[in-house]
């Protein structure tokens, strides 16, 4: 999987956990609470559909590591390789 | 023969636009099937019947708004004879008569020509939450076409849900806010309990969970809020007609907080009784359905007391306001580490800020307490909830 198969796998939950986000409009830097307003149960939700679409199961403590776009790209590609 | 009505689906619900219709004539109907959708001030609401029969006759048509007890359609009791004249022949029916959810006309001004624009550029218009009258239209005659409302829509965010009109839902908000404060005399009290056992079998339980399972502290503080407003008198209700109504059942309102502003609390129903895993699977779906889905009329009315949790990333507490005709709702500001006696010595311990509003006619302060300590004492032990 590339870094771009990754990205788009990514945006494509994102968008769908949080259907009135564009992916669009979604920056590299952007954080997934404090800019796109994702609660606890939106982030939950990403990393189960991220578990589902890439078997990547993401522990609690990790969750940081996937609060941008640019970091969870980063993390999933770590962890995929 | 029973009429089916617009019902009310809050305290400040006046009309409300038919969307949808889910079932036609001929259709079998059980109490408690959502039949229709009506857009509201809240966004899209499934509309539930609560009678057993056979529609008879749909009386209203899609896309037009109409006030609370408008008659929108006739059930026939189970064994009724049909209407005469009305008498419904499924099979004859042809198939472009039959009611298919059709999307609502965009909510534009077409008359006398003020602002002449093409169809899809009003329905794009309608998608993207643009105002035709603020575009200028660069078709024949000055009329609006898709490329002029695609240009005045760039960059602009997706409404927040589907038909979501953000200025009816703060209007709505302030509305049954504003009844809340006039009509129910609040009283507060406050308490930080010691979140540090919950925490701890929280991340040793998720730790061996794959994120389907997890559980989140939102999902705890709703149960012991739940068990605890069963436990205790004068929370778990509403207010009808000059009186509290006490509700054996807790339908926990959760409070949910959309993107781009605006609130929704929707209730869990039967929350105390439920499991904390089939819990946790409720909020997801309502969550979900609150963001892009739709909500249900009963959870719309039904709620008995309210939650609101502050989240993970946010302040230590919140003073709320009671959703009428409740009589209490809980406030959970975000837990963090906080120096706390423990043993006679200062220690650093996972602490949560809890706020009561309650209503002063049903309880007062002696009652407010008790409630408060017995969510303090459910939090734990939270192998037990």
């Amino acid at each position: 999987m590339t870094k771009d198969d990754i990205k788009a796998a990514f945006l494509k939950e994102l968008t769908s956990v949080a259907p009135d986000i564009d992916a669009a409009d979604v920056g590299g830097d952007d954080q997934l609470q404090d800019d796109l307003e994702l609660d606890s149960m939106d982030i939950l939700n990403l990393v189960t559909a991220l578990h589902e679409r890439l078997g990547v199961n993401i522990p609690e403590e990790d969750y940081r590591r996937i609060e941008t776009l640019n970091k969870a790209v980063v993390y999933l590609a770590e962890r995929l390789g | 023969m029973g009429v089916f009505k617009m019902p009310s689906l809050g305290a400040d619900m006046e009309e409300g636009k038919l969307v949808e219709w889910l079932v036609g004539p001929g259709d079998t109907v059980k109490r408690g099937d959502v039949v229709a959708v009506v857009e509201t001030q809240k966004g899209a609401i499934e509309i539930e019947i609560f009678e057993d029969g056979v529609v008879d006759r749909i009386d209203a048509a899609l896309g037009t708004s109409l006030p609370v007890g408008a008659p929108l359609a006739v059930i026939r009791g189970d064994g009724e004879a049909a209407a005469p004249a009305m008498a419904p022949e499924p099979e004859s029916v042809p198939a472009a008569q039959l009611v298919k959810p059709i999307p609502a006309p965009p909510p534009v001004a077409a008359e006398a020509g003020e602002t002449p624009a093409s169809p899809a550029a009003r329905a794009r218009a309608a998608e993207l939450g643009v105002d035709l009258s603020g575009v200028t239209g660069s078709g024949p005659g000055g009329a609006i076409v898709l490329a002029d409302v695609e240009s005045a829509g760039k960059g602009r965010r997706k409404p927040a849900k589907q038909g979501l009109d953000m200025d009816a839902m703060r209007a709505a908000i302030a509305a049954a806010m504003t009844r809340s404060k006039h009509e129910i005399p609040h009283y507060y009290l406050e308490h930080e309990i010691d979140l540090q056992a919950a925490d701890d079998w929280l991340r040793a339980r998720n730790a061996d969970c794959a994120p389907g399972d997890r559980i989140l502290m939102g999902t705890l503080f709703v149960k012991a809020t739940a068990l605890a407003a069963a436990n205790v008198k004068g929370m778990n209700g509403q207010y009808v007609d000059g009186a509290f109504q006490p509700s054996k059942p807790v339908n926990a309102g959760v409070a949910v907080a959309l993107r781009g502003g605006g609130l929704i609390a929707p209730a869990i129903m039967d929350a105390a009784s439920q499991p904390l895993d089939q819990l946790m699977a409720s909020m997801r779906d309502l969550v979900a359905r609150a963001r892009s889905g739709r909500l249900r009329g009963s959870e719309m009315t039904d709620g008995t007391i309210t939650i609101s949790s502050l989240g993970e990333n946010g302040v230590d507490g919140m003073t709320a306001v009671i959703y009428p005709p409740q009589v209490a709702i809980v406030a959970f500001g975000t837990p963090r580490p906080a120096p706390r006696v423990v043993d006679g010595a200062v220690t650093a311990r996972m602490c949560v800020h809890v706020t009561l509003a309650a209503d002063h006619r049903v309880s007062d302060g002696r009652r407010g307490a008790k409630f408060l300590k017995e969510i303090d004492t459910l939090l734990q032990n939270p192998e037990d909830l």
